[in-house]
């Protein structure tokens, strides 16, 4: 039995490579009908036996603001990871808004479908300006042809002042981004976010290295974002979480151990056992 | 308007262009119309060399756009170059008609002496000038396409890319060493005789070839730099300073990879097809792997990441090797070795690095 296994999997009728699959056309009017924007029910993912994702079901509303908290390990990197492309899960099943199946596009297809990602550790163009890090990530044809011939018209140029006014670099915007601050480049990380026009904002670590002000600015350009976009936030600083949270779900062992504000979360049982407790 | 904007956007492009244009004017003048008697006579043979010196220029401001730019060190970027080379040879080989020492006016030289009855399928066409131009610039740029597809969607990069470029210019050599290849084998294409009808001897021919080099090499560089300024250019930079963030930011980071690796193996193989003429041989040594490493060396001496800059090594490093290897023929390799490790260690940007320390890079 076990020899065979290889070509039933690579013969199953609900797998099709990738290759072969038709476009995708996210429209942007995406089907939210329902309520939430991003769906992952029952995703589990293996390395080596370890289970990094175990059923993990969680649903993410349009325009809300969510937190994601754990311990080390509980699998928050990885679950990001699930849904913008860069690990293929072994089972379950990811859904942005009601019909398109994340785990049929490539990274660079989510991403320019409305799925935008922040690092953990800031990663900006570092030889280029910040005004060129904001013009490369404008949500635009990324075509190679149409990038040749590529120049921005006025939308676009007044799109990143606006951007730049949002995350406060106005005044470095000819500055190389290499040169930046560590808070001022996870801002200009966001900002990038931003000019991709996303629906949905995975941003992981968005505090950590930043002084108790900037921590504050970052907590008031996220909840600012919340309702245009849906924005979900991963993060170890218990204080910041309490300052933005509305609703925050905690991950244990790769799947959801509770859900609910930052009050009832605080004071389940289970959650002291495993997390705040320690 | 458009020269002064260009002159302060690129100050060493704009010197550099000054430069070939000169040289394309003072060079044929020296040559042609100079008497011989006077001391101010250019021999044809320095004509030559110097646009042999253009030749290698542009292959190394080939190399420069794909590793100085995107970060990609291909160190089999001579074999696009012999590519090319042979291509242009296979159309001077067929131009030679009659004129071989068997006379036969069908077959190559070669070809009689293996005792072959006909032209392999192969070779049908490259009697015609343009289909050989067409395939100077079509068989490079489909290898480095089936190439750099491969391997840019399996994502091999660094080291290993470069390890396999490497393999890849060997496994060509080993390849075009054979004689039942039909490309000549050990000795390669040699014995040319003209070219469009012109003789490859003649003076006059021999400027022509000079300035086709120079005007190649004008035209490529303000290719290059349209490209690099562009946003396309951009994006290549950014693909080599974080990659995943590239692909996350939205853009297929392997087509672009591909589409420049492919332009790049283009330049390669024009700078072949006009190097062959030149020097009026073309053997499977061009394949060697040390050749490669050498544009390489050419290109980190006059600073990566500067179109200008491997303009300027390639030029610099070959006159150089033609004064060693004339004057000290055993210390070259010496010296070549010497020349790379200083560089490294007291002049990572080169030597355009060492003229730009005194200022801030413009802004564009």
């Amino acid at each position: 039995m076990k020899p065979l296994d290889p070509l039933r999997k690579a013969l199953r009728r609900d797998r099709v490579f990738d290759f072969m699959m038709p476009q995708v056309v996210f429209s942007p009017d995406l089907d939210v009908s329902h309520g939430p924007i991003l769906y992952l029910e029952d995703v589990t993912v293996s390395f080596d036996g370890f289970k990094a994702l175990n059923n993990l079901s969680l649903y993410i509303d349009d325009g809300e603001l969510r937190c994601i908290i754990g311990p080390n390990g509980a699998g928050k990197t990885t679950m990001m990871d699930v849904i913008t492309g860069k690990t293929r899960p072994d089972s379950g099943s990811v859904f942005f808004g009601q019909k398109i199946d994340l785990l049929r596009l490539s990274e660079t297809d989510i991403a320019q479908g409305g799925i935008g990602r922040k690092f953990q550790r800031p990663t900006v163009f570092e030889s280029h300006t910040v005004y060129e890090n904001l013009e490369l990530s404008l949500a635009a044809d990324k075509g190679v042809w149409p990038t040749l011939f590529a120049s921005l018209n006025q939308a676009q140029k007044d799109r990143i002042d606006e951007i730049l006014e949002i995350i406060a670099l106005t005044e470095q915007r000819h500055h190389l981004a290499g040169t930046l601050s560590h808070g001022q480049k996870q801002w200009l990380e966001i900002g990038m976010l931003l000019a991709q026009s996303p629906r949905v904002l995975l941003v992981d670590e968005p505090v950590a290295g930043m002084t108790a002000q900037e921590t504050e600015r970052t907590a008031e350009l996220l909840t600012s974002l919340a309702g245009k976009h849906s924005v979900v936030v991963v993060e170890h600083d218990m204080e910041f979480v309490r300052s933005i949270a509305r609703k925050v779900t905690v991950l244990h062992e790769g799947s959801v151990l509770a859900e609910g504000s930052m009050d009832e979360v605080q004071n389940d049982p289970r959650v002291i056992e495993v997390y705040l407790g320690e | 308007m458009l020269l002064g904007r260009f002159y302060h956007s690129d100050r060493g492009g704009a010197i550099l262009l000054a430069g070939l244009f000169l040289l394309a004017i003072v060079v044929p003048v020296l040559n042609l119309v100079v008497p011989e008697s006077s001391p101010f006579h250019l021999s044809t043979y320095t004509v030559t060399l110097i646009g042999k010196y253009l030749c290698y220029a542009l292959l190394a401001l080939a190399l420069d756009l794909i590793w100085g730019y995107c970060g990609i060190l291909s160190l089999g970027h001579g074999a696009f170059f012999a590519l090319g080379g042979y291509a242009m040879g296979m159309y001077l080989m067929r131009q030679i008609g009659d004129r071989g020492v068997y006379g036969n006016p069908e077959l190559p030289d070669f070809m009689v002496f293996l005792n072959w009855q006909e032209l392999p399928w192969y070779w049908l066409g490259f009697d015609m000038f343009w289909f050989a131009m067409l395939m100077v610039v079509l068989v490079p740029g489909l290898l480095a396409f089936v190439f750099g597809w491969f391997s840019f969607r399996s994502r091999v990069t660094g080291v290993y890319l470069a390890i396999i470029t490497q393999a890849l210019t060997f496994a060509l050599m080993l390849a075009f060493f054979r004689n039942e290849m039909g490309f000549g084998g050990n000795n390669g294409m040699t014995d040319f005789k003209d070219i469009l009808g012109f003789d490859l001897q003649a003076d006059s021919t021999r400027v022509a070839l000079f300035l086709a080099s120079v005007v190649a090499l004008a035209v490529s560089y303000v290719a290059c730099r349209f490209i690099i300024n562009s946003k396309l250019g951009r994006v290549i930079v950014a693909i080599r300073d974080a990659e995943p963030r590239t692909r996350f930011v939205g853009y297929q980071v392997e087509r672009f990879k591909l589409w420049l690796f492919v332009f790049s193996a283009v330049l390669a193989g024009i700078a072949g097809a006009l190097y062959v003429p030149q020097v009026g041989i073309i053997n499977p040594s061009e394949f060697a792997p040390l050749n490669s490493i050498e544009l390489v060396i050419w290109v980190a001496v006059g600073g990566r990441g500067m179109l200008y800059g491997a303009v300027l090594g390639a030029l610099l490093v070959n006159y150089a090797k033609t004064y060693f290897t004339a004057a000290f023929p055993d210390l070259w390799l010496f010296a070549l070795g010497a020349l790379f490790v200083l560089v490294t260690i007291f002049l990572p940007k080169g030597l355009v690095g060492l003229w730009k320390k005194r200022g801030k890079e413009p802004e564009p």
